[in-house]
C-alpha cells in the first residue's frame, strides 16, 4: 500500500481568514477518500493548494514518497494530479476535443494544429476508459453531466493518476450521480486515487472508501466510511447537533394564492424554454419545484417575477392577473424573491449591508420624503433592526457587502426579502454554496414563513432539500411540469426518474 | 452633370482598398487583444503615434523603411504599456485606451512643432512607395484595382491570411481564445495566461502601428495633426461587425474603405458640402453598430486575470 | 499684547482641528495628488529632454494661471466648461455607460443656444437666458439620447458611438456655421447673440460668466442625486450591477437612457454656457476639446463632485497657464495635453502610483 499523495503541516491563510492550519492530510493509491466540511472549512484550499493554485504559508507536499514543490497547475499535471473544479474549467466555445489537448497540442511539421492526430489519440484514450463523448461538439451545446465527463477525460487524458473532485454531484441527477460513481469505481480498478470534496453527506458515505472531516481550517477525524453515519458526519463537520426535522405547524390551507396557467416563453436564443407550465400554489403551502438545471427552471423564475415576457399563458396572485405587470408592481404586491445567483442577482457587492437590504423597496414612502429624498434615519434605524433579529455578522451596516462571507449575504438576502411580509416566496436554490449551518437556518426560515401563512415556491437541483421541505412536489422536465406528487406518495428514486424524462 | 459613372469608378475601387488598409490593420489588432481579453481603446492613438514616429524617422534617416521599423517599435512600446497598466495594474481598459489617445494627440501635436516648428503638418519625407505586380497590373479593370499599390496594402492581405491562420489553425491561436474566453480553463490547463495576453495586446500595438505608418508613409508622405481622424474607432466597429473573425473583419474594413473613398470622391466632385460628406464615415459606423451589434457577443470575459 | 496674544492661543485649537481634517481628506486623496506629482515629473522629463526648463515652463503655467486677477479669472474661465463634461461623464459612468461624446453633446449644445440667441432679438433676457439654456439642454439631450436607445435596444457600444457622434457633431455644426448660419465674413460663424441672451461676465474685465455659478449649483445638485435621491441610488445600482437591479424591480432600461440623457444635457449646458458667457456666438471650433478635458477631470476629481471642481481648477490653470507659458517660454502649447494625459493614465492606476512608492522606498 503506497501513499499517493502526502500534505504536512499545510498552513494558509488569507487577509481575513486562517483558511488551513497545520492540516496533514494523506491518501493511500487507489483509495477514494471523501473530504467533508462546511463552506470555510478549508477543504477547497487544501485541494487548490494540492492543485498548485494557491501557494501554502507552510508545509510539505510529498507525491509517491518524494518531496515536491507545486506552484502552478503545470506542475500539479507534472505530477500526476488532476483536479475537475465545481465551476467547470471549460472553454464554451471550443469543442471537447479542443479543451481535451488545450495546453498539449500536437503539430504538423508546418506547426499547425494536427487535428487528426489528436482526434485518433484522444478517441483511443476514451475507449480505454469506457467514457465517450462526441468529440466535435461545442461545449456550451452540452449538458452538465456530460461536460462533467470532459473534464474527467481532461484530467486522465493529462496523466493524472490522482484525481481530485470538487463537489462533483452538485449539479446531476440522480441518473448521472449513479453514472459519475460507475466511473469512480472503474478508475479505482485502474489503479487511480480519488479524492471527493463533498457535503452530500449520503453520496460521501456511498462512494468513498474513507471520510477526513475538516471543522474550522483543521483536521477533525479520519474515519472508515462503513464505520460511521451521516449524523455522526454532520456532528463532526459542525461541532454540534443539526435540526433536520422542520416542524410544520400548519397544513396548507385550502386557499390558493398563486397560480400559473399554461405558461409558455423562449429562450435567449429564441428557442422554447417553457411549454405550457401549470401550477397553484396556496398560503401555508411549500411547492417544491424538482428538476435538472437547464430545464426551465431559471427562465420559468424570471417569467414570474417579470424580467421575462411570457409568450403565452396567465399568472395570477390572489385573484390578480399580473402577467404583464412590471417586475416593481409584482413585488409591490407582495412577491418575494430569493434568487439563483445571489451575486449575479441577489446583491450588491459594492453596496454596504445598509443599501442592500433597502433594495426593491427604496422607493417606499417608509424610506423616502417627498417621494424622491433619502430619510436616512429611518433606513438607519431600518437595517440596523433587521441586522439584529436576522443576525448579520457584519461590522456595521455601512460595510460593504462583498466581504461578507457567502452565508451572511444569504442572510441579508434573506432579511430583506422576508421583512417585507410577502404573500408569495420565490426561493430559488436557496441554499446554494450554504454550508451545514447556513443551510439550516435558510430552512428553518423558510418553514417559519410557511408557517405565517405564506405560499412559497421552492426551486432547488438538491431532491434532498426538496424532499424535506415541500408539502408537494412537481417535477419540471423539458418546460413542462411533468408531475406534482406528495412525498408520501413517491420516492426519491421516482422523483429522480421523472426528472430524466422518464413516465410514470 | 455628373453621372454615376462619375463617382463610381475603377479608381474608386482601387481607392476603397488602399484606405481600407489602415482599417484593416487596426481591426486585426483589435482582434488580437480583444481575444485575449483586453478591450483597446487605444488603437487610435497607436496608429497616430506610429503614423508620426514613422515620418519624423523617415525625416531624419532620409530611409522610409526604418520609418516602418520605427512604427512598428512605438506600436510594440505602446502595446506593452496598455497591456501593462491593464494587466498588471488592473487600471480599467477604456480608461488606458482613453489615456493613451491623449497621450498620443498632446505627444504627437508636441513634437511636431519642435521639429518642424509648426502646429499643422510636417515637411514630406520620403515615403515607401508603390510597387506594381508584373503579370497582374496588365489585367484590363482588375488590374488598375490591385495591380500597383503601396507594399503596405499588398502586405495587408498576407497580414489577414496569416491572422486566419494564427488564430484558428496553430496552438497558440487556440490558447489566446481560450484565454480570452474563460482564463481560469486556460490556467487551469498550465497555460501562462500573463504572458499569453501581454502577447495578444502587444501584436495588436504593431499592427496598429502598421496601420499608422501607412496612412503617412505609406500614403501621404507626411504627418499631419490628427491624420488617424478616428479610424481606430473604426476600426473596432469593423471588428465587431466582423465578429472578431479575421476574415470576415478584413471585409467589414473594406466597407469602411470604400465609405472613405466614396467620401473623398464625393468631395472632390463638389456635390454636397465638405463637412456633410466627412460625416459619412461616422454615421455608417454608427449604422453599422446599431444594426449588427445585437447578433454579436464579443469572445471574451473582459475582467482583469487575479491568481492568489 | 497679552490680550491679543490670549486671542491667539484661543484659535490654536480651532486652527490645529482645521489643518487636522486637511490632512484627513489629504491623506485620503493622497494617491490622486500622487499621481498628478508624477504626472508632472514626468512632463518635466519631457521637457528637459526636448530641450526646454522645467522650472521655467511650470513657474509660466503657475503665473499665467494664478499670477493675477486676469489669470485667475482665465482659470476658472477655462474650468467652468470642463466642470459640466466632467459632471456628464460622471453621470454617465455611475450608471455603468462611458459617455466619451461630451465634447460632440457640449458642441451642439453651444449651437442650439447660440440659435436661440440669435433668433429672438426682442425677448427679455428673463426669459431669453432661460430659453437659451433649455435649447442647449435638450439638444444636448438628444445627443445622448441617440447612443443611450442604440445602447439599451441594439446593444451598440455607447464608447464608439458617442464617439462617433462627437465626430458628427463637429462636422456638422462646421457645416451649418459655413453655410446655412453663417455670418458675412470670412469666419465659420454665427451672427452675434442678442445682448438679451448673453450671460453676465462676473467682471467686466473678466472671461468668466455667471456661468460657473450654474456649473457649481451642478455639482450641488450631482452631489445630492447620488447621496440622497432614490433615482441616484437606482443608477448606481444599475452600474454597479444591473441584474440585481432588474430584479429588485429597478428599470434598468430606463435609467440607463436617463442617465445618458442628462450626461448629454449637462455637456451641451456647458456649451451653452461657453457661447452665451464667452464667445457670445458660435464659432466654428470653439471647442479645444473641453470634452476630453472633462473625462479627465472626472477620473482626476475620484468621480466626486467635488472632487471635479478641484480637478477643474487644475485643468483650468493648465489651459490658462499654458497660453503664458508657450509665449513667454515657448514651449509648444500641446504639452498641456501631454500632461492632462499623463495625469489620466497615474490617476487611474493606483496600483502603479504605489508599486513606484514602495519601489522608491526599498531603494
Amino acid at each position: 500500500m503506497t501513499i499517493a499523495i502526502e500534505m504536512k503541516g499545510i498552513t494558509k491563510s488569507f487577509p481575513e481568514v486562517l483558511a488551513n492550519e497545520q492540516i496533514d492530510f494523506s491518501v493511500n493509491t487507489s483509495e477514494i477518500r471523501g473530504l467533508l466540511g462546511e463552506n470555510g472549512a478549508g477543504k477547497t484550499v487544501l485541494m487548490n493548494i494540492l492543485y498548485g493554485l494557491y501557494t501554502p504559508d507552510e508545509g510539505d507536499i510529498f507525491v509517491n514518497g518524494r518531496l515536491t514543490e507545486i506552484d502552478n497547475p503545470a506542475m500539479a499535471i507534472k505530477q500526476g494530479i488532476g483536479m475537475v473544479h465545481q465551476h467547470f474549467m471549460l472553454v464554451p466555445s471550443l469543442t471537447v476535443l479542443e479543451n481535451i489537448i488545450l495546453g498539449n497540442e500536437s503539430t504538423t511539421k508546418l506547426r499547425l494544429l494536427n487535428e487528426n492526430k489528436m482526434l485518433q489519440d484522444v478517441s483511443n484514450f476514451c475507449k480505454r476508459y469506457n467514457l465517450h463523448v462526441d468529440l466535435k461538439a461545442t461545449i456550451y451545446s452540452l449538458s452538465v453531466g456530460v461536460q462533467q465527463r470532459v473534464e474527467i477525460l481532461k484530467a486522465l487524458y493529462r496523466g493524472a493518476d490522482i484525481l481530485i473532485l470538487d463537489e462533483p454531484t452538485a449539479i446531476l441527477t440522480p441518473h448521472e450521480v449513479e453514472e459519475l460513481f460507475k466511473a469512480i469505481r472503474q478508475l479505482k480498478t485502474e489503479g487511480k486515487t480519488v479524492v471527493f470534496i463533498s457535503h452530500k453527506l449520503k453520496e460521501v458515505l456511498t462512494i468513498c472508501d474513507t471520510i477526513t472531516v475538516l471543522r474550522k481550517g483543521k483536521v477533525v477525524r479520519t474515519v472508515n466510511a462503513d464505520e460511521t453515519n451521516q449524523t455522526e458526519l454532520a456532528n463532526m463537520m459542525v461541532g454540534r447537533r443539526i435540526i433536520t426535522d422542520f416542524k410544520k405547524t400548519l397544513q396548507p390551507s385550502s386557499q390558493v394564492i398563486f397560480k400559473v396557467e399554461h405558461i409558455k416563453a423562449i429562450n435567449d436564443r429564441k428557442l422554447p424554454v417553457l411549454n405550457g407550465i401549470n401550477l397553484e400554489i396556496s398560503s401555508s403551502e411549500i411547492l417544491g419545484v424538482a428538476g435538472v438545471e437547464g430545464n426551465g427552471q431559471t427562465e420559468l423564475i424570471e417569467v414570474i417575477m417579470g424580467l421575462r415576457k411570457a409568450s403565452s399563458g396567465t399568472i395570477l396572485l390572489e385573484n390578480t392577473e399580473i402577467t404583464n405587470m412590471s417586475t416593481r408592481e409584482r413585488r409591490s404586491l407582495g412577491i418575494s424573491h430569493i434568487p439563483e445567483d445571489r451575486h449575479k442577482r441577489g446583491l450588491i457587492p459594492d453596496f454596504s449591508v445598509m443599501e442592500n437590504l433597502i433594495l426593491g423597496s427604496h422607493n417606499d414612502p417608509q424610506f423616502t420624503k417627498w417621494g424622491f429624498s433619502f430619510n436616512n434615519a429611518e433606513i438607519s434605524k431600518y437595517s440596523k433592526n433587521l441586522i439584529k433579529e436576522y443576525n448579520i455578522e457584519t461590522t456595521s451596516k455601512d460595510a460593504s457587502a462583498r466581504y461578507l462571507s457567502g452565508g451572511t449575504q444569504q442572510r441579508v438576502i434573506v432579511a430583506r426579502e422576508f421583512s417585507r411580509k410577502p404573500t408569495l416566496i420565490i426561493a430559488a436554490q436557496p441554499t446554494r454554496g450554504l454550508d451545514v449551518a447556513g443551510t439550516e437556518y435558510v430552512h428553518l426560515k423558510l418553514v417559519g414563513m410557511r408557517n405565517q401563512g405564506v405560499a412559497i415556491l421552492l426551486i432547488s437541483a438538491d431532491l434532498d432539500e426538496i424532499w424535506a421541505l415541500s408539502d408537494r412536489i412537481a417535477v419540471l422536465y423539458e418546460g413542462k411540469i411533468v408531475a406534482i406528487k406528495q412525498p408520501k406518495d413517491t420516492t426519491q428514486q421516482e422523483l429522480g426518474f421523472l426528472m430524466t424524462g422518464g413516465s410514470s | 452633370m455628373t453621372t454615376i459613372f462619375d463617382v463610381i469608378t475603377v479608381g474608386l475601387f482601387a481607392a476603397s482598398i488602399r484606405l481600407a488598409t489602415p482599417i484593416t490593420y487596426a481591426s486585426l489588432g483589435g482582434i488580437f487583444s480583444e481575444r485575449v481579453g483586453i478591450i483597446n481603446i487605444g488603437l487610435e492613438g497607436m496608429m497616430l503615434s506610429s503614423a508620426f514616429c514613422s515620418v519624423a524617422i523617415s525625416y531624419f534617416s532620409n530611409n522610409p523603411w526604418l520609418g516602418l521599423l520605427g512604427a512598428l517599435l512605438v506600436g510594440l512600446l505602446l502595446g506593452y504599456l496598455h497591456a501593462i497598466l491593464t494587466i498588471k495594474f488592473s487600471t480599467n481598459q477604456i480608461v488606458s485606451g482613453v489615456g493613451i489617445n491623449l497621450f498620443a494627440i498632446g505627444f504627437t501635436a508636441y513634437m511636431s512643432q519642435i521639429i518642424w516648428g509648426s502646429r499643422g503638418a510636417s515637411e514630406s519625407v520620403n515615403g515607401l512607395g508603390v510597387i506594381s505586380i508584373p503579370l497582374l497590373k496588365d489585367v484590363p479593370i482588375l488590374g488598375k484595382i490591385i495591380g500597383t499599390h503601396s507594399p503596405l496594402v499588398y502586405l495587408m492581405f498576407i497580414v489577414t491570411a496569416v491572422s486566419y491562420i494564427i488564430l484558428f489553425r496553430m496552438p497558440i491561436g487556440l490558447r489566446i481564445r481560450a484565454v480570452g474566453e474563460h482564463p481560469a480553463a486556460a490556467d487551469s490547463a498550465g497555460i501562462d495566461v500573463i504572458r499569453v495576453k501581454y502577447l495578444g495586446v502587444i501584436i495588436s500595438g504593431m499592427l496598429a502601428g502598421l496601420g499608422g505608418a501607412f496612412l503617412s508613409i505609406g500614403h501621404v508622405n507626411l504627418f499631419v495633426l490628427g491624420m488617424t481622424g478616428g479610424r481606430g474607432f473604426i476600426a473596432m466597429a469593423a471588428m465587431i461587425f466582423g465578429k472578431w473573425k479575421p476574415l470576415r473583419v478584413f471585409g467589414a474594413s473594406l466597407l469602411f474603405g470604400f465609405a472613405d473613398a466614396l467620401q473623398i470622391r464625393l468631395q472632390s466632385l463638389g456635390i454636397l458640402p465638405p463637412q456633410i460628406i466627412l460625416m459619412i464615415p461616422y454615421i455608417i459606423t454608427i449604422a453599422v453598430l446599431a444594426g449588427f451589434v445585437g447578433r454579436a457577443t464579443p469572445p471574451s470575459d473582459y475582467k482583469p486575470y487575479e491568481k492568489e | 499684547m497679552t490680550q491679543s496674544l490670549k486671542e491667539t492661543l484661543q484659535l490654536i485649537p480651532v486652527f490645529s482641528v482645521f489643518i487636522g481634517s486637511i490632512i484627513d481628506n489629504v491623506k485620503k486623496i493622497w494617491a490622486q495628488l500622487l499621481s498628478i506629482v508624477l504626472a508632472f515629473l514626468t512632463g518635466a522629463i519631457i521637457l528637459l529632454v526636448t530641450g526646454y526648463s522645467p522650472i521655467d515652463a511650470y513657474s509660466a503655467l503657475l503665473v499665467g494661471s494664478f499670477g493675477n486677477i486676469t489669470s485667475i479669472g482665465l482659470t476658472f474661465s477655462k474650468a467652468t466648461p470642463i466642470i459640466f463634461t466632467a459632471l456628464a461623464f460622471l453621470f454617465a459612468y455611475k450608471s455603468g455607460l462611458f459617455n466619451i461624446g461630451a465634447e460632440g453633446q457640449l458642441i451642439v449644445g453651444g449651437f442650439a443656444a447660440a440659435l436661440v440667441g440669435i433668433s429672438f432679438p426682442d425677448l427679455p433676457s428673463v426669459i431669453h437666458v432661460p430659453f437659451a439654456l433649455l435649447a442647449a439642454t435638450l439638444v444636448g439631450g438628444l445627443w445622448g439620447l441617440i447612443p443611450a436607445v442604440l445602447k439599451v435596444w441594439l446593444g451598440a457600444h455607447e464608447v464608439i458611438t458617442t464617439m462617433m457622434l462627437s465626430y458628427v457633431a463637429s462636422h456638422f455644426t462646421s457645416y451649418l456655421v459655413t453655410y446655412p448660419f453663417k455670418a458675412p465674413g470670412w469666419v465659420p460663424q454665427t451672427l452675434p447673440i442678442s445682448s438679451s441672451a448673453e450671460l453676465p461676465r462676473l467682471l467686466p474685465s473678466l472671461q468668466v460668466s455667471v456661468s460657473l455659478f450654474l456649473s457649481f449649483l451642478l455639482i450641488v445638485i450631482t452631489w445630492y442625486v447620488f447621496q440622497k435621491t432614490s433615482f441616484g441610488y437606482e443608477i448606481r445600482a444599475i452600474g454597479l450591477n444591473s441584474s440585481t437591479a432588474e430584479n429588485a424591480g429597478i428599470n434598468v432600461k430606463r435609467g440607463m437612457i436617463f442617465a445618458l440623457v442628462i450626461s448629454g444635457a449637462m455637456a451641451g449646458l456647458g456649451g451653452a454656457g461657453e457661447i452665451l458667457g464667452v464667445h457670445r456666438r458660435f464659432i466654428d471650433g470653439f471647442s479645444p476639446g473641453y470634452g476630453w478635458d472633462g473625462l479627465a477631470v472626472a477620473l482626476v476629481g475620484g468621480l466626486h463632485p467635488v472632487g471635479v471642481l478641484f480637478a477643474a481648477i487644475l485643468f483650468g490653470a493648465l489651459r490658462s497657464g499654458g497660453i503664458v507659458m508657450t509665449r513667454v517660454v515657448g514651449v509648444p502649447l500641446d504639452i498641456i495635453f501631454l500632461l492632462q494625459a499623463l495625469v489620466i493614465l497615474f490617476v487611474a492606476t493606483p496600483k502603479l502610483v504605489r508599486y513606484i512608492v514602495t519601489r522608491g522606498n526599498t531603494k
